[in-house]
């Protein structure tokens, strides 16, 4: 072997180890918390309430919380998300307008979650307490909107791009509006790859927990509405973790987060896979 | 109602739409500003800033422990998960065949999406009392016993190496695989080796992509929130200047807010939102620096 060979192969070795050992952190951390949270899950963890601050019993309300706000959550935030993005994409030439509202987009996506938390403490805890009832599913969710606009902008950002102009300019032919060809063309062409990106945010809410612990207010019980305070399954794996050191709790919650975010990950893989398709 | 006016009203809710992004950032940063800055104007900024002790019940509010302890953490995760990220993308763009890719890839994503509480949990059972055995056992002479619980910078910085890797990994793939075919091709028609076209010319090329990376690792690392409190060990205390350091359990910004809001009184909470302005401070270097290197980059390319 030449140095130049042997250069090389050490190299690649060093890369390759790498992706290996990539692989094997994910493989260690998702096999651990499923080995520690499988033998936990049963109907009765799922559907039973928490007893003793949560340290006992089920995650009932907490699976109840996160449905609610991931649903609000993106009620909310899908026609701004999307509606951004046709705008962006569709209605407007490059210019200062659309440059201020991409910076914006982009710091968005790089602010921490906590300041999320932070804001929407002061703003919807606090200051909108008369509309939002204070710590509550919808301060939650709009603290959470704000959140995840960034992804579900860009995204769909991206799969209006990828559709091809010749539609667009078709449709226009034969003289339709510009909203009627978003409408009935351009968007059922884009929605698997807009699916994707709504899917991910589903993910991301999902996975939020500091955002929620300043908004969401961490109640134990069912909420009968969204003016209620909550917990998401996160904030309860956080909760009971920290504060009262139920650690098999913890981790069946852990192994159904875990369980959720690849059935969501999945699923996201899946369409765009069929998106891309579509598309060439 | 006819099309003209239809067409009108929808364009100006999808600018409403699109503008929701612009006023959130201005909402955002206007209560962060608003509620923290009272504590620098009744206790002085340097004060605040460079203050040691941080004890709310007498009033003392300096952050100094919590900007170390920011720094640190995220250095250590920066240290580690930077040149693993960049190695693994250099892989995956360069070197790996596809049927690996199609494994490495997926674990990647899912590395992405698995919540940090997660990585919290796994950090605390886990990395915790393996650094808990080795601080006790083999340097357990030279630590003192507040070093010794395994909740530490080295714990946090671990745990967020690993919480780093998909955002270093996938921009700076995106970057190597940017770089134009030519450059490849002339460097290998030259009689370069592979290696050496990846390290002498892709590399070179996909520089500003893979700083940016880098950049965007260090500000989720400056972010992060539960995975840190979780392993931290949240000792407001300066740690320790020396490899022993390591072993300290440590606070961060982001810890500060999330542990103390919960029961807070009023000066106190503003307190935890002038932890908040700094925070907010760090990330806007990242992202004027971010900008600096897209610029330069654009420049030379």
């Amino acid at each position: 072997m030449t140095k130049v060979e042997k250069q090389q192969a050490v190299a690649y070795g060093v890369l390759s180890f790498a992706a290996m050992l990539t692989v094997l952190i994910l493989g260690l951390i998702v096999f651990y918390v499923l080995s520690k949270g499988l033998g936990m899950i049963s109907i009765e963890f799922l559907l039973d309430k928490p007893k003793k601050m949560g340290s006992e019993g089920g995650i009932f309300p907490a699976i109840i919380g996160t449905i609610y706000l991931v649903f609000i959550t993106m009620i909310v935030a899908t026609p701004i998300g999307v509606g951004a993005a046709i705008y962006l994409n569709e209605y407007t030439k490059e210019g200062p307008i659309t440059n201020t509202i991409r910076f914006a987009t982009e710091a968005l996506a790089g602010i921490p979650s906590i300041i999320f938390g932070l804001f929407g403490f002061a703003f919807f805890v606090i200051l909108l307490k008369p509309i939002t009832g204070g710590w509550s599913i919808i301060s939650g969710a709009l603290t959470g909107v704000t959140m995840i606009l960034p992804t579900i902008v860009r995204s769909s950002e991206e799969a209006l791009k990828a559709v091809p102009s010749i539609l667009r300019e078709g449709s226009l032919a034969l003289g339709t509006t510009r909203w009627q060809t978003i409408k009935r063309v351009i968007l059922p062409t884009a929605f698997p790859g807009i699916l994707t990106g709504l899917i991910l945010s589903i993910g991301r809410v999902i996975g939020e927990t500091a955002a929620f612990l300043l908004t969401l207010g961490g109640s134990l019980l069912i909420p009968s509405s969204i003016f209620d305070g909550s917990r998401t399954l996160s904030l309860h794996l956080y909760m009971v973790a920290m504060e009262t050191g139920a650690m098999d709790i913890a981790f069946g919650t852990g192994a159904v987060l875990i369980f959720l975010i690849i059935i969501i990950n999945a699923t996201s893989r899946f369409l765009l896979k069929k998106f891309i398709r579509k598309m060439s | 109602m006819n099309h003209t006016s239809r067409e009108k009203i929808v364009k100006v809710f999808l600018f409403l739409a699109a503008f929701t992004a612009v006023l959130s950032v201005i909402l955002i940063a206007f209560f962060v500003f608003k509620e923290g800055m009272p504590i620098f104007i009744t206790y002085g900024i340097s004060e605040v800033i460079f203050g040691q002790n941080w004890n709310p019940t007498n009033q003392v509010y300096g952050i100094l422990p919590m900007i170390i302890g920011t720094i640190f953490v995220t250095i250590f995760a920066i240290f580690i998960g930077a040149p693993m990220g960049i190695s693994v993308a250099i892989f995956l763009a360069e070197i790996s065949p596809q049927q690996i890719s199609k494994i490495v890839r997926p674990a990647v994503e899912l590395l992405a999406g698995i919540p940090s509480v997660i990585y919290g949990l796994f950090g605390m059972v886990i990395i915790r009392s393996i650094l808990a055995d080795i601080s006790r056992g083999p340097l357990g002479e030279h630590l003192p016993a507040s070093y010794q619980t395994g909740y530490s910078i080295l714990g946090a910085g671990i745990i967020l190496a690993i919480m780093i890797l998909p955002t270093v990994i996938n921009i700076s793939e995106d970057a190597i695989r940017s770089v134009p075919k030519e450059y490849k091709e002339g460097a290998l028609a030259l009689g370069a080796s592979k290696w050496q076209t990846i390290y002498n010319v892709i590399l070179p090329a996909a520089k500003s992509g893979i700083a940016t990376s880098v950049i965007l690792g260090t500000g989720r690392a400056l972010g992060e929130t539960m995975a840190v409190i979780m392993i931290a060990g949240n000792t407001a205390l300066i740690p320790e200047i020396s490899w022993k350091g390591l072993f300290a359990p440590v606070r961060t910004l982001t810890g500060n807010i999330a542990l103390e809001m919960g029961y807070a009184g009023p000066e106190h909470q503003q307190a935890l939102f002038a932890t908040g302005i700094v925070l907010f401070l760090f990330i806007m270097v990242l992202n004027v620096l971010t900008t600096l290197i897209a610029k330069r980059g654009f420049n030379r390319g």
